[in-house]
C-alpha cells in the first residue's frame, strides 16, 4: 500500500464523523435551531456506542446505542429551547459540558477494553484494484452511509415539501406560523435528527476509527462540525467538500509533524477554524444579495395562541 | 359601483361568516369583547379602528391563528371551530397579512406553495400560479427570490397565494399601507373583480377615504368593542373618524406667520454606497432646508429613505464632509454625537431597537440621545435627577401615558412611545430635526399631537425634515415635498399645488428622466 493510498484512507476515516455530525447540525440549523451541543452529543454517543458494541459484540447495536444516546441528549436541548424558550447558545454550551461529564461516567468501566472494529467492504476484484480499489470499494459501512445521508438530506431539503417547510421555518418562523405550519414540531424533529447524527458520529470513533474508548476522544470534532456547517454556507453538497478538506488538514498535520515540517502543530490544529473564518469573510464579500444564513437561526420562537 | 346600497339586502339567506359574541382575552386584557360581525357574499366589508382596537385579533381568530376565549363563529350558518389556518383555508378563508408572511430567501413559487395544502405537485402549482397571476393582472416571476422584489410585488405574492386557494372569503389587513396611489388603484380593481365573482372581502384599513370609495359596509371597533356597523358611503370621513376615536380629533393648526430664515440643513450631491447588501445606493441627493421650514420626503418604503436617514444622522458617514452641512458646518463625516452638539436631532422610523433600547427605562433612553448636549452628565457621572426631569417634561408636554414615572420603553404602547421619543428630541430645542415616519402605527389622537409639535418646532425657527409614506400627513404639515425613488430624490415641489396623482407618479418613478417608463413597478 503506497503512502498516497494510506493517506487517502486515513483522510476518509477522519472525515466521516465530521460529515455525519455536520449533516445533522445542518438540518437543525436550516430549521433555525443553533445547537452548540454537538460535541457533547458526540462524546456521549461515543461512550454509549462503545458500551453497546462491547456488551453485545455487535457494531450495529453499538451504532444504534450511539444514535439513541445522541437523540436523548438532543431531547433535553429541545425541551429547554423549544419548550421553555431558553437561549439556544447557553443551552447548547451547557449540553456540551453535560455530555463531556456524562460520557466520562458512562465510559469509566469501558476504558482499557477493546472491541473488533467495524468490518470493511470487500468485493473480490474491485477492492483489489491498485490505488483506488481500497478507497472506493474497501471502506466500512459508516463511510458509505455518511455519503448516502448527505444525498438524502439534499434530496429532502430541496425536493420534498417537508424540506421546503423546514427551510421556511428557518427563514422566518413568524411567517411559517402565520401560514399554519407547526414551527416547534418541525424544529423538534430537526433537533432530534441532529442529535441522532451527532450520536452516530460519536459512536463511529470507537466502533470504526480506534477500537477502544477513552474519555474526551472526540477531541473537538463536534466544534469542527459546527464550523463546517457555516463553512458550507448551509448547503449539503459543500458540506462534503468541506468535511474532506478538514479531514485532510487533520491528517496532513500528523504527517507534517512526522516529516518534521517546522510549522507548529497548534497552528495546523487551528487551520479548520481559520479556514471557516476566511470562508465566512469571502461569502459576505462575494454576496450580491440574499442571505445564505437561515434568517431565524438561533432565535427563540413562542407562538401566541 | 352601486351607490348608497343599504347594508343588508343580498340574495343570500345567511351571512357567509358570522361572529357572535366573539371574545378574546389575554390575561385581564380584553382584546375582543363580544364582537358580532356579519359578512355577506358579494360584499366588501371594512373593519375600522385605531391601533389596539382589536382588528388584528379578530381576523386572526377568523383565520384560525388564535382560539377565541368565548363566543361563536358561524360559516354559512353552521358553527365553525378552527384548529388552525389550514382548516380555515380548506373552508375557503384566505388572508393577506399586513406584515407579509413571506420568506425572503425562497422563490415566489416556493412562497406560494407554503401557503397551500400541498396536494398538487410543485409543477402543477407553478403552472396554476402563472395562470392566476395572468387572469387577475398581477404579474409575477415565480423563479425570483423574494428579497429581490419591491414591496408592491411582495404584496402581489400574498394576494396571488390567497387567490390560489379560490377563497370564498378573503381578509386583507391594511393592504394599501405600503402602496403608491397607483398601485392601490390596481389593487382596488382586483378587489372589485373578486367581489363581482361573488366572494366576500373583509378589508382592514384606517384610510377612511379609501374605505368610503371601496367598501359596502363598515364595522368599527374601539378598545376591543364593536361601536357601530354602518354604510361608509353615507358617512363622512370625519364622522367615521369620530366613531373610531370616540371623540373629536384636534385639528392641526398651521401658524400663519411662519417665516423661513437661513439654510440650516444643506445636502450637496450626496452619493453613498449602502452599508448592507439589501440596501439602496443614494445617488446625487441635493436639497436645502431653511429654518422655519418643513420639507417632506415621500416615497414607497425601501427607495433609500433609511439610507438617507442614516447618512444625515451620522450612522453612516458621507464620503465628503461638505456633502452634509448643519448650520453652516460641514458635518458629513462627524459622529452622531458631534452632530447632536451642532443642534441636530434625529427620530428614526423604528421605535423599539433604534429609537429606544426596549428594555431600558425611559430616563436611560433620554440619556442615550441627550448625553452630549444637555446637563444629564457631569464630570462623566450620570445625574439621575436631570434624567427623570427630562422624562417628566416630555410626559407633560406630550401627554405620554404610562403606568409609572419611569417604565421600560418596551412597556409603552406605540403611540405613547413615539410621543416620548419625539418629545425627548423636541425638548432639546434642536436647530435641525430629522424625523422618519413620525406617526407610523400611531393612533389618530397621538398623531395629531406629534404633527402639531413638528409645526410648532418649525414655527420656532428650526428646520424640520419629515420622511413619510403617508401623503395626507405630508400634505398637512409640510411646505415642500420631494419624492425618493431608487436612491434619487426629486426636485422639491411646493406642497400647495402638488397633486396626489403627480406625487404618486413620482413615487412610481415614472417622471424621472433616467428611469424607463416600464420600470414603474407594476405598470
Amino acid at each position: 500500500m503506497g503512502l498516497l493510498e494510506a493517506i487517502s484512507l486515513a483522510v476518509l476515516a477522519a472525515s466521516t464523523p465530521l460529515l455525519i455530525a455536520a449533516t445533522g447540525e445542518l438540518v437543525a440549523e436550516r430549521a433555525g435551531v443553533l445547537n452548540l451541543g454537538v460535541e457533547g452529543m458526540m462524546i456521549v454517543g461515543a461512550a454509549c456506542g462503545f458500551g453497546g458494541a462491547w456488551l453485545t459484540g455487535s457494531t450495529m447495536i453499538g451504532a444504534l446505542c450511539g444514535i439513541a444516546a445522541g437523540t436523548l441528549l438532543s431531547l433535553i436541548f429541545a425541551m429547554m429551547t423549544l419548550g421553555l424558550a431558553v437561549n439556544q447558545v447557553a443551552t447548547g454550551l451547557a449540553l456540551t459540558i453535560l455530555g463531556v461529564g456524562l460520557s466520562g461516567l458512562i465510559g469509566a468501566r469501558f476504558v482499557g477494553e477493546r472491541i473488533a472494529t467495524a468490518p470493511h467492504l470487500h468485493i473480490p476484484g474491485l477492492t483489489d484494484i491498485p490505488l483506488v480499489g481500497r478507497i472506493l470499494f474497501g471502506e466500512d459501512a459508516f463511510v458509505y452511509f455518511s455519503l448516502a445521508l448527505v444525498v438524502g438530506v439534499w434530496w429532502f431539503l430541496y425536493r420534498t415539501r417537508a424540506g421546503l417547510v423546514l427551510r421556511a421555518v428557518g427563514d422566518n418562523h413568524a411567517s411559517a406560523h402565520a401560514l399554519g405550519h407547526p414551527v416547534l414540531r418541525i424544529r423538534l424533529f430537526a433537533v432530534m435528527f441532529g442529535g441522532a447524527c451527532a450520536g452516530l458520529a460519536g459512536a463511529y470513533l470507537p466502533l470504526a476509527y480506534t477500537p477502544f474508548f477513552i474519555p474526551g476522544m472526540t477531541a473537538g470534532r463536534g466544534w469542527i462540525a459546527l464550523a463546517l456547517v457555516v463553512f458550507a454556507s448551509w448547503r449539503p453538497v459543500r458540506l462534503v467538500i468541506g468535511a474532506y478538506l478538514f479531514g485532510a488538514v487533520t491528517i496532513l498535520q500528523l504527517h507534517a509533524q512526522g516529516w518534521g515540517v517546522g510549522i507548529p502543530s497548534q497552528f495546523m490544529s487551528a487551520l479548520p477554524y481559520l479556514a471557516t473564518i476566511i470562508v465566512l469573510v469571502l461569502i459576505s464579500r462575494a454576496r450580491t444579495g440574499g442571505s445564505t444564513t437561515p434568517a431565524a437561526l438561533g432565535t427563540v420562537f413562542v407562538p401566541d395562541r | 359601483m352601486p351607490d348608497s346600497t343599504p347594508a343588508v339586502p343580498h340574495g343570500d339567506p345567511k351571512p357567509l361568516l358570522q361572529t357572535i359574541g366573539l371574545t378574546k382575552r389575554y390575561g385581564d386584557f380584553l382584546a375582543n369583547d363580544r364582537i358580532d360581525l356579519d359578512v355577506w357574499p358579494r360584499q366588501i366589508h371594512a373593519l375600522l379602528g385605531e391601533n389596539g382596537a382589536g382588528k388584528s385579533t379578530l381576523v386572526k381568530a377568523i383565520y384560525g391563528l388564535i382560539q377565541p376565549s368565548d363566543g361563536e363563529m358561524r360559516w354559512q350558518g353552521d358553527t365553525m371551530v378552527l384548529s388552525g389556518p389550514s382548516e380555515a383555508r380548506s373552508r375557503g378563508i384566505g388572508m393577506v397579512f399586513q406584515h407579509f408572511s413571506l420568506f425572503d430567501n425562497l422563490t415566489v413559487a416556493e412562497n406560494v406553495a407554503l401557503g397551500l395544502d400541498g396536494s398538487e405537485s410543485f409543477k402543477d402549482m407553478s403552472a396554476r400560479l402563472e395562470e392566476v397571476s395572468r387572469v387577475y393582472g398581477l404579474p409575477l416571476d415565480p423563479r425570483r427570490e423574494v428579497w429581490q422584489l419591491s414591496v408592491g410585488e411582495r404584496q402581489r405574492i400574498e394576494i396571488v397565494r390567497a387567490l390560489m386557494q379560490n377563497p370564498k372569503f378573503l381578509i386583507l389587513d391594511e393592504p394599501t399601507a405600503v402602496l403608491t396611489p397607483q398601485e392601490a388603484d390596481q389593487l382596488f380593481t382586483v378587489l372589485d373583480r373578486l367581489k363581482a365573482e361573488g366572494r366576500a372581502i373583509l378589508y382592514i384599513s384606517h384610510k377612511l377615504e379609501e374605505v368610503k370609495r371601496l367598501c359596502d359596509t363598515a364595522t368599527i371597533l374601539r378598545l376591543g368593542k364593536k361601536v357601530s356597523t354602518c354604510n361608509p358611503r353615507k358617512e363622512t370621513a370625519a364622522s367615521l373618524a369620530r366613531l373610531m376615536v370616540g371623540g373629536e380629533i384636534k385639528e392641526v393648526k398651521v401658524a400663519a406667520n411662519r417665516k423661513t430664515t437661513v439654510p440650516r440643513l444643506v445636502v450637496n450631491d450626496l452619493s453613498l454606497e449602502p452599508g448592507d447588501p439589501h440596501g439602496v445606493r443614494l445617488q446625487h441627493i441635493s436639497f436645502e432646508l431653511k429654518g422655519g421650514e418643513i420639507l417632506g420626503i415621500a416615497g414607497v418604503a425601501g427607495n433609500g429613505q433609511d439610507e438617507l436617514f442614516a447618512a444625515l444622522s451620522g450612522e453612516w458617514l458621507a464620503p465628503d464632509p461638505g456633502m452634509i452641512v448643519i448650520d453652516g458646518i460641514a458635518a458629513g463625516q462627524l459622529s452622531i454625537t458631534r452632530r447632536r452638539q451642532l443642534g441636530a436631532a434625529f427620530v428614526p422610523e423604528e421605535r423599539l431597537g433604534h429609537g429606544t433600547a426596549p428594555r431600558m427605562k425611559l430616563s436611560e433612553n433620554a440619556l442615550l440621545t441627550g448625553h452630549a448636549a444637555s446637563n444629564m452628565v457631569q464630570h462623566g457621572f450620570v445625574k439621575t435627577a436631570a434624567m427623570l426631569k427630562t422624562v417628566d417634561r416630555a410626559t407633560e408636554a406630550f401627554d405620554v401615558r404610562k403606568a409609572n414615572r419611569d417604565p421600560e420603553a418596551a412597556s409603552l404602547s406605540g403611540g405613547n412611545l413615539q410621543k416620548f421619543i419625539v418629545g425627548r428630541e423636541i425638548l432639546r430645542n434642536p436647530a435641525v430635526l430629522v424625523v422618519s415616519q413620525p406617526t407610523w402605527g400611531v393612533d389618530a389622537g397621538a398623531a395629531a399631537v406629534i404633527r402639531q409639535a413638528l409645526l410648532d418646532l418649525a414655527a420656532g425657527g428650526a428646520a424640520v425634515l419629515v420622511t413619510s409614506q403617508d401623503l395626507d400627513e405630508l400634505a398637512e404639515i409640510t411646505d415642500r415635498i420631494a419624492v425618493m425613488f431608487h436612491g434619487h430624490l426629486s426636485e422639491p415641489v411646493a406642497t400647495q399645488g402638488a397633486s396626489r396623482e403627480k406625487l404618486g407618479l413620482l413615487m412610481g418613478g415614472s417622471s424621472l428622466e433616467q428611469e424607463e417608463p416600464a420600470h414603474a413597478s407594476g405598470a
